[in-house]
């Protein structure tokens, strides 16, 4: 694994004019952008802008109106079965803003259960990958501890790990510190930086815009399901084109 | 032993109190198997409902319009009646429909009164269940369910690993208050003569004339059993409790 992303690498997502409606209200209005593996993107706006459906449009949880989604060797827009549909998520995870783990299990059992029961890898030696899954993310304390008893930012790393057992190609990460408290931010902020230092294609819906600066490749900024503007963080935070950008990121910084 | 149930000869000499289901070995042995009766019937429907409960509440959420039509109506027929007259319509409407010519030439049924009996009273306690369990699955939130959806778990995986288990749990107490219900609702088996508890105590007490300590014993009986089956439960809820998980 290499440190620094090839830029110019053949991308592994590209969203193409995607628009989405929920009832009368349309959330995307053509959104489109690509990410070379081993990216890492950063998207950033106001609350309501499309970011989280965006990605959920990418995992297939949510399914777009008008244009196209291809990820890998998936063509997103056009899976119809639930077969399909698992095949993609097994190359694309999401972390999502309020942990979701599997409250009746234990840190370690989230960790192993979707390479058991979809992958159907052989349990003993999920166990192991499950266990050094949590060594990254600082948590093998915690193996047999269920999510109730730990702190936000521990579910969150446990979330981050569970998403990892799949071997995912793209990780996408919604807003994932946004529920917690500073001091556990970091840790979490951490392990993203591990990964994406490790090569992991990143696509990360955050208001962490220090982050964001160190991190991305290129920055997002949406409003109204619409990209206003994007480029390098240096670029995109220093020097912002559009009004609107100016205007977002003089309330934020 | 011998010495215990002369025991309750003598209370019936010294006082009149007359058990013979203690100290009269054929009484002892019919209210006994009745008894044991009312036990497998309650084991047999407890098992069946719950079973009922949990694929009913599945196919609740069936994707196909005319599986939540049948599990509505079914629903609707079992909890708008009452299980007495759900158990007549059973064995003397479905049953008498189901006959085969027995030796004498004679129609002889099919399907006997108990097998009818456990039919009838596992479909009344499903039907009860199935909005148990959906109550359940609503309380699982969706964010949960929907973390399984982007793992790559199927529909039924995700009720069978994720939702099934929180609802079960979420379920507990509403199910214990249904299953007691049907423990107690076993005694109109009475109805179609499956020689259940109550059956074969008013056998006893039409035989020995002690209604009053046969109304006694059944009272003790079920509250021991019910008791029993309530001791069971708590037990179990208490065993798969989740740390932290709000129920």
């Amino acid at each position: 694994m290499t440190a620094t992303p090839a830029v110019d690498a053949e991308p592994i997502v590209v969203i193409d004019d995607v628009h989405k409606s929920f009832g009368n209200v349309e959330v995307l209005k053509g959104v489109s952008l690509s990410v070379p593996k081993g990216g890492v993107v950063c998207i950033i706006g106001p609350s309501g802008s499309g970011k989280s459906t965006l990605l959920r449009c990418i995992n297939g949880l949510v399914p777009i109106d008008q244009g196209s989604i291809r990820v890998a060797s998936f063509d997103v827009h056009q899976l119809k079965t639930d077969q399909e549909k698992i095949a993609l998520r097994k190359e694309v995870s999401i972390v999502f803003q309020q942990y979701n783990l599997f409250p009746h299990k234990t840190a370690l059992e989230n960790v192993m259960m979707a390479p058991v029961h979809v992958l159907k890898e052989d349990r003993e030696e999920v166990r192991e990958r499950a266990v050094a899954l949590l060594r990254k993310v600082g948590l093998s304390a915690k193996a047999d501890v269920y999510p109730g008893e730990l702190s936000g930012g521990q579910q969150q790393r446990v979330a981050i790990a569970r998403s990892l057992a799949m071997r995912p190609e793209v990780m996408l990460f919604d807003e994932v510190t946004a529920a917690l408290d500073p001091e556990t931010v970091k840790d979490v902020l951490n392990t993203i930086r591990e990964l994406a230092l490790e090569g992991m294609t990143c696509m990360i819906v955050t208001h962490e815009m220090r982050f964001a600066r160190e991190l991305a490749d290129v920055v997002y900024f949406t409003d109204g399901g619409v990209i206003v503007e994007s480029g390098p963080p240096a670029e995109l935070f220093d020097r912002p084109v559009k009004e609107r950008t100016r205007a977002f990121l003089s309330q934020i910084l | 032993m011998e010495s215990f149930w002369a025991w309750f000869r003598w209370l019936h000499d010294a006082t009149g109190i007359n058990l013979t289901i203690f100290y009269d070995s054929f009484d002892r042995s019919r209210f006994a198997r009745g008894f044991v009766m009312t036990v497998e019937l309650s084991a047999v429907c407890i098992v069946l409902s719950v079973l009922i409960g949990i694929v009913g509440a599945w196919l609740q959420g069936s994707r196909l319009r005319l599986t939540r039509h049948v599990i509505y109506w079914y629903i609707q027929f079992f909890r708008n009646t009452p299980p007495l007259v759900q158990l007549y319509f059973f064995y003397f409407g479905v049953g008498s429909l189901l006959t085969a010519t027995g030796v004498s030439g004679s129609p002889v049924p099919m399907v006997s009164n108990v097998t009818w009996a456990i039919v009838s009273l596992s479909f009344f306690a499903g039907a009860f269940n199935v909005e148990i369990f959906r109550s359940g699955i609503e309380a699982v939130p969706g964010a949960t369910i929907e973390a399984a959806e982007s793992l790559g778990f199927s529909r039924l995986r995700t009720y069978l690993l994720i939702v099934l288990p929180l609802a079960f749990r979420i379920s507990m107490p509403a199910l214990n208050n249904n299953l007691v219900n049907l423990v107690k609702t076993t005694t109109l088996a009475y109805a179609i003569a499956v020689p259940e508890l109550l059956y074969v105590s008013s056998q006893i007490w039409s035989d020995e004339l002690n209604v009053p300590e046969m109304m006694n014993a059944l009272l003790i009986s079920y509250f021991t059993l019910v008791g029993f089956l309530v001791y069971a439960m708590h037990r179990w809820e208490r065993a798969i409790r989740v740390p932290g998980f709000g129920v």
